[in-house]
């Protein structure tokens, strides 16, 4: 079964053909192909984690290995893929490592969680293209993290699949909806399953494409392309990143693209540390364009054009965190890169952490509730890089799996209020909605208290082992840096999301809310909702701290963190896990309730500073400083893109045209009197002067009549080969003399 | 059936359209319908001599010439018609056999002015001769007729049947090549003096042939010499590619190209430009090849980003078209400038790649330009609303165009960047790490502009002026059905009956270009397997 997974993708991908083949002549548009796959797609992904549950908890050993499975040997070294890919070898990873193979052998047995079980990934490959006798192989390869992302890939994909049925019924373009719907889960699935760092490049930029074709839903209006066109160039510039760090791993690597060969020979130190942190350099731009990272972060609030559902699967709960999964599928590249196991303070973390706060600080000057959310987003996904930065990788992971089900909550609701008030204005057109609407209410309620990290929702959870990692990991001292900005972050999420219910639940009907009575969404919408809330509530309890009991603590860590040798863990002793520590939930609690309290005297009461933007001065420019998104937009959009668009392309063409004019001039002199510009147009008369003159000279010369044209072109051949005569003669005598 | 193919396939493959061409001489003009069907059958016939070689193609063997035939040719300077294919010339081949009759089956109903099916169609016949002709050619001198017999019916294709620039464009086409092809023809000759005469019958003799020149491979040529002598082939293939600054008849002679002119332009003959490259200038002067290569490849990026910036600055849809071709082949020139097997196995798959795509993206801009009457960017918008499908197919094409994975732009693209990183031994690897950076920036731009014309082109609402009925203007978007699916009420309702969307013809002609761009971005393997054999044969020569 589990070598099967590659069924799961090709279920939306075979989804996508028939509905744009058919949709149109179905009675609903195409959308039932895609929710009937996808539908298929989860309860086989859920098979598939129940399968790698029950093959964590017994190993194969060596000799049972089935033979349609094709085990990775863990043991490090082999270059070539295809000579790994015997399924002969003994499967037992940690070949190589006495201690870690001595407790393989015993796992089968052994049950705790304090046991280091080593449950091999399960990969299987094919030819995808040759080169000098190499072959590229594209496949799948199973382990908890993969397995981890599907469930939370095809469900989140299911329900929105649902939500779209209500939401976007009777738009111009539904059947393209769900046939894009259809190809950005079965991409999104091919990236998870990636066995080679080539196919997560055909992943990566495939789940791009879905959402530029989205965000531009409508694109018949301007705004909405630009936005799409945004997204899209904005990840191309950290794709340079990606492409260039994936050329420089696989030949730091002897010529492989494969992602568990990769991790391993970093592990064992074949790779230089230099090529490693280049490698992490480049890619971490590209994680910085997918996953909202501060300072490519500008495309994630513009794509909330797109349709909401969009917005909570694409944007929220699955496309954006590729980055997130990028990094953790090549964790050793990156432990080893930036010596995250050693250093108090790193690239990673330093991006992270300022996205936090950053992210978080932009959310309050929204009044788009999407915007507020889509900053939440890029502030969550900054916990997500941090934890990774500070080295609590399953915290990130974990926070990854809770963040895809509440914000997902959220941004559905969101869209549920927008269907009753046809606006996303929190100012202008909601206010008191919690009367009309109350399932929204109620869902959004708890989707929000997730976020906020309220314990015991999901939130609190995974958001305290981030902290705990940043306090309890790393070089000496920790990464203390990150534990503040963390903090601070869990303060203005609480102060933020206060706003949020502020201007959407309490207060007084306004605009399109008062104008008419909006009313509850229907069972589609409310269904869904219902199902993420009820996820966001219970999701943190997948891995409680070690207090709760052996048996049911740790358990996401015990099934998804890798064993192998392809992972840090296990191997390098600097890699340790955050211990649940009572004083930083104490204290992010209290920060968090903090938040809560100031939003409440200044919203509810009325209390605070208001108006302090107009007296204060440096008030103003913060304010301001946070309007214009610090400027950043400016930057691309006016300076960087419309230069190049405009004064560079024009520059560049003027310049190349007058740099070669120069020397063709020279040339030319000798042959013609003249250099004259005949033709102004772009490009035009630079590099050709030489061509122009001649040009010029034969169409002076007359009509163009065909009998005169052919001699003509007689004529310059008998040139031409009088002339190639001479030089040949002119060359052998060179040579014979040479 | 097997030894027909073997001794004459070749053959047939490359004079079928020559025949069909006499024919087409003597009938009469005004049999307009019977021109077109002659030409149909030729080029289908050679299509079918095309599959039925791919079929019997040994493809354990892609790296030895198969179907080779040798014969006496021009025995005063022991000139011979060899001809053979291996896994470098067949997809060049196949791509070839392909395109044109699809083009012939694009003009059925789009004859450009003045008309004249007759001798439209036997200028392309003429055409497909010397395209299939370059690409199966083993002897210098034979490969150079080919090459240069292309040259004549593009010229009067482009400037009896192009815009209005038409004259201007065909001369510098013909000129600039010719200039190229000229110092080309020096190097062959000094080639074929300065290599060691061969065993011929029994008498020692001087020879064009590629298979024994590359066996040769400069062995004991004075290197300043190798160095001359490969940049006259520089020179020769560098114009064809283009390479910059040697472009600049591209952009001219693509504007005012007809559409079918512009399409074989695109999709053959620039190839026989990195072709020349791949099968002649590195096998025969491998040593050459290796001092020019850092400076092909500094070329090749300045071209990437020069042609990209050059598409920005376009306002014209087809010149657009034309810059990004210069930019394209950057990536396949930096790809053989490595000399590594992945960079020419991404070159080759980059060609043929370009060779779809690109030509694809000019038949719509024909299309465009049909409907339109103009290819003036500013002036256009909305074709989503107008003519879907189409607007589609420009939408797909630019997305292959921009090196989408999973279509099959990207194959030529990243493998190249790739290979840029870990050059073959003897180049510097710090400037192609450079170059490749460069060339990965290059993407970006890619992406700009494409998207870029895309969303000035298809998105949006349309002009005013490209409006046909006024009564519906403002309730028109909600009934618009973007994807085209029995859209043709739909236009009708919109008052949009003036844009015609895709035609029959143009179904017929686009489909397999389309299907093939996905199945070779699905499974690139189609080609790499191929052309692998054969190119790390043709490096060989390279690390003695």
């Amino acid at each position: 079964m589990l070598s099967h997974v590659w069924i799961i993708p090709a279920l939306p991908a075979l989804s996508f053909v028939l509905i744009l083949a058919f949709g149109k002549r179905l009675p609903r548009g195409g959308s039932e192909i895609g929710i009937a796959a996808v539908a298929i797609a989860f309860v086989l992904a859920c098979g598939t984690g129940v399968g790698w549950i029950q093959r964590v908890n017994h190993p194969p050993a060596a000799h049972e290995a089935p033979a349609a499975e094709h085990e990775e040997p863990a043991a490090g070294g082999h270059e070539e893929p295809a000579a790994a890919e015997k399924g002969e070898e003994p499967a037992a990873a940690g070949h190589e490592e006495p201690a870690a193979a001595e407790e393989g052998e015993e796992s089968t047995a052994a049950e705790e969680g304090e046991e280091h079980h080593v449950t091999p990934p399960v990969v299987r490959g094919t030819t995808w293209l040759q080169s000098g006798g190499t072959k590229v192989e594209v496949g799948t390869m199973l382990d908890g993290l993969s397995a981890v992302m599907l469930l939370v890939v095809t469900l989140v994909s299911l329900l929105v699949h649902v939500y779209s049925t209500e939401y976007v019924a009777g738009d111009r373009r539904y059947t393209h909806f769900f046939a894009f719907l259809s190809l950005f889960t079965a991409s999104m699935l091919f990236f998870v399953l990636s066995k080679t760092t080539l196919q997560m490049i055909v992943g990566w930029e495939l789940v791009g494409l879905c959402s530029f074709v989205l965000i531009g839903h409508w694109w018949e209006e301007k705004p909405n392309s630009d936005a799409a066109l945004k997204a899209f160039l904005t990840n191309r510039v950290g794709d340079v990143g990606l492409l260039v760090g994936v050329s420089i791993l696989f030949f730091a690597a002897g010529g492989t693209f494969d992602i568990i060969g990769i991790n391993e020979m970093a592990n064992t130190g074949e790779i230089r540390h230099l090529l490693l942190l280049v490698a992490s350099c480049s890619l971490m731009a590209a994680v910085m364009s997918k996953s909202g990272q501060f300072i490519l972060h500008t495309w994630l609030p513009d794509a909330m054009a797109g349709p909401t559902p969009v917005s909570a699967l694409i944007h929220a709960a699955t496309m954006v965190v590729a980055g997130i999964y990028l990094i953790a599928r090549l964790y050793s590249v990156f432990w080893h890169g930036f010596q995250i196991g050693e250093s108090t303070i790193n690239l990673m973390a330093v991006i992270g952490a300022v996205t936090v706060v950053f992210g978080a600080l932009l959310a309050f000057v929204q009044n788009d509730i999407k915007k507020v959310l889509a900053y939440s987003t890029i502030s969550q996904l900054g916990y997500m890089v941090m934890a990774l930065g500070v080295g609590a990788w399953t915290a990130a992971i974990f926070h990854l799996f809770t963040h895809a089900f509440f914000k997902a909550c959220l941004f559905l609701g969101a869209g549920s209020l927008s269907h009753a008030v046809h606006s996303f204005d929190m100012k202008q057109d909601m206010g008191g909605m919690r009367r009309f609407m109350p399932r929204t209410y109620w869902t959004f309620m708890i989707g929000t208290g997730a976020l906020m990290g309220i314990p015991p929702l999901a939130g609190f959870w995974s958001k305290d082992e981030i902290l705990a990692g940043a306090s309890g990991l790393g070089g000496e001292g920790g990464y203390k840096l990150m534990l503040v900005m963390g903090t601070i972050g869990a303060f203005c999420t609480c102060a933020y999301m206060s706003r949020v219910l502020w201007y959407v639940f309490w207060g007084e009907p306004r605009g399109a809310a008062a104008l008419h009575t909006p009313h509850e969404s229907g069972p589609r919408i409310v269904i869904p909702l219902v199902i993420l809330a009820a996820l966001g509530a219970v999701a943190g309890f997948a891995n409680l701290p070690s207090f709760a009991g052996e048996s049911i603590a740790l358990r996401f860590e015990h099934y998804v963190e890798p064993t192998a040798a392809y992972f840090p863990g296990g191997l390098d002793a600097a890699f340790r896990h955050p211990e649940f520590t009572l004083w930083i939930a104490v204290v992010s609690t209290v920060v968090g309730i903090l938040g809560i309290g100031l939003a409440y005297l200044w919203f509810w009461r009325g209390a605070g500073p208001h108006g302090i933007t107009e007296r204060s001065r440096p008030a103003r420019a913060g304010y301001r400083l946070l309007e214009n998104r610090y400027y950043l937009d400016h930057l691309y959009t006016g300076v960087i893109a419309g230069g190049t668009k405009g004064p560079v392309a024009r520059a560049a063409n003027w310049v190349n045209q007058n740099v070669i004019d120069g020397l063709v001039n020279l040339v030319a002199r000798g042959t013609r009197g003249s250099g004259q510009w005949v033709y102004t147009h772009i490009d035009q008369g630079v590099v050709d002067t030489l061509v122009n003159g001649s040009g010029a000279t034969a169409e002076g010369s007359g009509q163009l009549l065909r009998r005169q044209q052919t001699g003509k072109v007689q004529s310059y051949g008998a040139y031409l080969f009088a002339g190639a005569t001479i030089l040949a003669a002119v060359f052998v005598f060179i040579a014979s003399t040479s | 059936m097997k030894d027909l193919l073997n001794d004459w396939g070749l053959t047939a493959a490359t004079f079928l359209p020559v025949v069909g061409a006499v024919v087409m001489m003597v009938i009469p003009r005004a049999e307009e319908t019977l021109h077109k069907l002659v030409a149909l059958l030729t080029t289908l016939a050679v299509l079918a001599v095309g599959v039925a070689l791919i079929a019997s193609f040994d493809f354990d063997r892609t790296r030895t010439l198969q179907y080779v035939v040798d014969r006496s040719w021009i025995d005063v300077i022991n000139s011979r018609y060899i001809v053979g294919v291996d896994g470098i010339a067949l997809p060049l081949l196949a791509l070839t056999v392909l395109i044109v009759p699809l083009v012939v089956i694009y003009s059925w109903n789009h004859f450009p002015e003045p008309h004249n099916p007759k001798a439209f169609l036997i200028l392309i016949l003429i055409l497909e001769t010397g395209m299939v002709g370059t690409f199966v050619a083993q002897d210098l001198i034979l490969f150079f007729v080919f090459f240069e017999v292309v040259l004549l019916p593009m010229y009067f294709m482009i400037g009896v049947w192009g815009g209005e620039a038409r004259q201007y464009a065909a001369i510098k086409f013909f000129l600039y090549t010719l200039f190229g092809s000229a110092l080309m023809l020096v190097s062959f000759l000094a080639v074929y003096f300065l290599s060691p005469e061969v065993d011929v019958g029994g008498t020692m003799r001087h020879t064009f042939s590629m298979i024994e020149l590359s066996d040769w491979a400069g062995a004991g040529l004075a290197s300043t010499t190798a160095l001359f002598v490969f940049g006259g082939m520089f020179m020769g293939f560098g114009v064809k590619v283009p390479i910059f600054p040697f472009h600049t008849w591209l952009p001219d002679a693509h504007t005012q190209a007809p559409t079918q002119g512009s399409v074989i332009l695109a999709a053959v003959l620039l190839k026989l430009g990195t072709y020349g490259f791949v099968r002649i200038a590195i096998p025969i002067l491998p040593e050459a090849a290796e001092r020019w290569a850092p400076w092909i490849g500094l070329l090749a990026v300045i071209g990437i980003i020069y042609g990209a910036l050059g598409c920005l600055a376009q306002t014209d849809m087809k010149r657009l078209i034309a810059f990004s071709s210069v930019a394209h082949m950057g990536y396949v020139m930096l790809g053989i400038s490595t000399l590594t097997t992945f960079g020419i196995n991404a070159a080759i798959f980059g060609m043929v790649a370009h060779g779809l795509i690109t030509g694809m993206l000019f038949f719509v801009a024909g299309s465009v330009k049909d409907r339109y009457h103009t290819l003036e960017i500013k002036r256009l918008g909305g074709m989503l609303l107008q003519a879907p499908r189409l607007g589609w197919v420009l939408a797909f094409s630019c997305m292959a165009s921009l090196g989408l994975p999973g279509l099959a732009g990207f194959w030529g693209e990243f493998p190249a960047i790739l290979s840029a990183y870990n050059p073959a031994a003897g180049l510097n690897p710090a400037v192609y790490r450079t170059y490749m950076v460069v060339a990965a920036i290059g993407t970006i731009l890619a992406a700009g502009y494409l998207l870029w014309l895309l969303q000035r082109v298809a998105f949006g609402t349309p002009r005013e002026e490209f409006v046909g009925d006024d009564h519906d203007h403002g309730h028109g978007h909600d009934q618009a059905h973007a994807l085209g699916q029995g859209d043709r009420t739909g236009s009708h309702a919109l008052g949009h009956a003036r844009i015609h969307d895709m035609h029959l013809t143009d179904y017929l002609a686009w489909a397999p270009m389309l299907l093939l761009i996905v199945a070779l971005g699905v499974y690139p393997n189609l080609i790499f397997r191929v052309t692998d054999g054969a190119v790390v044969n043709s490096l060989t020569a390279l690390g003695r």
